[in-house]
């Protein structure tokens, strides 16, 4: 018999860690499908590239770590950090970068401090600042969506390194952080994908709707609680309330422009929601969350990168241990939590 | 005390208990200046003459520094051979001095230097304790120049970038190009966290090798038969 013991038929089993990584890999679907619509075949290239490296990477690292390879990939994690990444990087990137990228996010970020569970940083977030801070030129370059430019670029352009700078535009977020002298309303009037848009610019807006679906799906599957995401989205919104200075030219966006461009949906549902670099009281993820919102309003606001999500939440990653220490619940039949505590130390 | 014999001094301050890569000691330099193997090449050279020069004196001094004042007494020491060490970087390579900027100054506090001169000089004859300033200092100076090699390569492609900073004009066509000019340039190798990340990989490769001697070396013949006392068996 190679089947566990099961005493109560009638009571479905907890989800394992490998189909909680399935779920979220297909939660990112309409959006993977969504970018593919708006900046063609790039995407799924990306998407593919990272995904080959990330596996490959993992069974090399898990293989000179002398563990079990199979039980490592079975897991479906190095394939969810590679759908992650891909979907953060520009569209028609030089192939290298999400190869550099999901390398760097398997090896250094996971398996080098100990492997999924262990890894105190999201692997996906790491990779993509790596990349971000080595590479700024190229992993800036965003091409315009497909139906504002003049069609996109095809396989031979990418096959051939050549320069994509015809196609490329600011994306939103540096459009406006970057506003030279004219106001909000002029900059949308000149900016074919922001006019287009109801609140943002169109191509962001709507992939920022299609993670925010994928994220509720998962929500409605309790693959996560709804406390760190709700916490980003509510304190985001606040603070860029409280720092909206209008439509002049010092703006720096309205408050529902922040939360539907850039990687906001995605680091609320699908980066934030990692159990293991985040926290895990549920003060705690309301407070990781709460930091990340106000993190990356800051550095988008303040800062000179074109998104400010993946900073943010390594940032947030880094003191979700010390969070994690001033929220343990407190459990029953103690007055406080502090007793749990003092006497686990004392043991 | 028993001194530690010449080669054992060398082997330790080279490799066994390399003050970059064992001790982890003056890592601020370590990870700071070593963007360019000229940077860490001017660095280490500073670190190996103040070290071996601070050891030889704290060395002739141990028997008059009582031990209430003895760290004070070092650090002053220290800090004179490094004000002479500034001075002639300024004299001599002036744009080297102006790159490494504050860190010339801040040998002072490298805890390397201090340590050796702590746990070694005050204990040793004039002559040990030099030896172990050098092979420490060589030691550390290795590990830069490593570090610089690999910061470089994987930041810019080339190697030997501005030597000339330090050898003078004709060292100026000493650069190599390791990758084709469109290397695109892994900036983050530039960066301090690409310093700790191939600093940590340095650290691994060192402990690697280690434990490839160790299972090479032909392991101590097992004594045949039980240590224990017994009163039944045959013992060998």
């Amino acid at each position: 018999m190679t089947k566990p013991l099961k005493s109560s038929p009638h009571l479905k089993s907890q989800l394992t860690t490998d189909q909680v990584m399935r779920l979220v890999i297909f939660a990112c679907i309409p959006a993977a499908l969504l970018m593919y619509q708006f900046f063609g075949v790039g995407v799924l290239i990306n998407l593919a590239l990272a995904i080959i490296s990330a596996v490959t990477a993992e069974t090399a690292i898990v293989a000179l770590r002398g563990r079990s390879i199979l039980a490592a990939l079975r897991d479906n994690s190095a394939i969810l950090t590679a759908v992650l990444l891909g979907l953060a990087l520009p569209a028609y990137c030089s192939w290298w970068i999400p190869v550099v990228g999901s390398v760097i996010a398997i090896v250094i970020a996971k398996q080098l401090f100990g492997g999924l569970g262990a890894n105190p940083f999201n692997p996906a977030m790491v990779g993509y600042v790596v990349l971000l801070i080595s590479f700024p030129v190229e992993m800036s370059q965003w091409i315009g969506a497909r139906e504002f430019t003049d069609g996109s670029p095809g396989l031979d352009a990418i096959l051939s390194n050549a320069s994509i700078d015809a196609w490329t535009m600011a994306t939103p977020l540096d459009a406006v952080r970057n506003l030279q002298g004219i106001t909000y309303n002029e900059l949308v009037a000149s900016d074919p994908q922001l006019s287009a848009g109801i609140i943002g610019s169109k191509p962001f807006e709507a992939i920022n709707f299609a993670f925010l679906l994928g994220g509720l799906y998962l929500l409605k599957r309790r693959i996560f609680t709804w406390h760190a995401p709700v916490a980003m989205l509510v304190s985001l919104f606040v603070i860029s309330l409280l720092f909206w200075s209008g439509s002049g030219s010092d703006t720096n966006g309205s408050p529902m422009f922040h939360l539907f461009s850039g990687a906001t949906m995605m680091g609320a549902f699908f980066i934030i929601t990692d159990p293991v670099s985040g926290c895990t009281s549920r003060r705690g993820r309301l407070i990781f969350g709460a930091l990340v919102g106000v993190l990356v309003y800051v550095i988008r606001a303040w800062g000179n990168y074109p998104d400010a999500v993946a900073f943010a939440v390594l940032l947030a990653n880094l003191s979700a241990p010390f969070i994690d220490y001033y929220t343990t619940p407190r459990s029953y039949g103690h007055t406080s939590s502090k007793i749990i505590i003092s006497s686990k130390e004392d043991a | 005390m028993s001194s530690p014999s010449y080669g054992q001094i060398g082997v330790d301050g080279l490799w066994r208990n390399n003050p970059a890569l064992v001790q982890l000691l003056g890592l601020c330099p370590l990870l700071a200046v070593t963007g360019s193997v000229v940077n860490a090449l001017g660095l280490g050279l500073a670190t190996l003459v103040v070290l071996t020069c601070s050891n030889i004196v704290v060395s002739i001094f141990r028997n008059y520094a009582s031990d209430a004042i003895r760290l004070p007494a070092f650090v002053m020491i220290i800090a004179t051979f490094t004000t002479c060490a500034q001075l002639v970087m300024q004299a001599f390579t002036y744009e080297l001095y102006l790159i490494l900027g504050i860190f010339i100054p801040l040998i002072v506090t490298n805890c390397a230097i201090l340590g050796r001169a702590d746990a070694f000089a005050s204990k040793n004859n004039v002559i040990r304790s030099a030896w172990d300033g050098i092979s420490m200092g060589t030691g550390f100076l290795l590990v830069l120049l490593v570090l610089g090699a690999c910061r470089e390569i994987l930041a810019e492609g080339k190697l030997f970038t501005n030597m000339s900073l330090l050898f003078g004009d004709a060292a100026s066509t000493w650069e190599i190009q390791v990758f084709s000019t469109d290397y695109p340039g892994f900036l983050v190798a530039a960066l301090p966290p690409g310093a700790f990340i191939i600093t940590g990989f340095l650290i691994a490769l060192k402990q690697y090798i280690d434990g490839v001697i160790e299972r090479a070396q032909p392991s101590e013949a097992v004594i045949k038969g039980s240590k224990r006392v017994r009163t039944t068996g045959d013992i060998a």
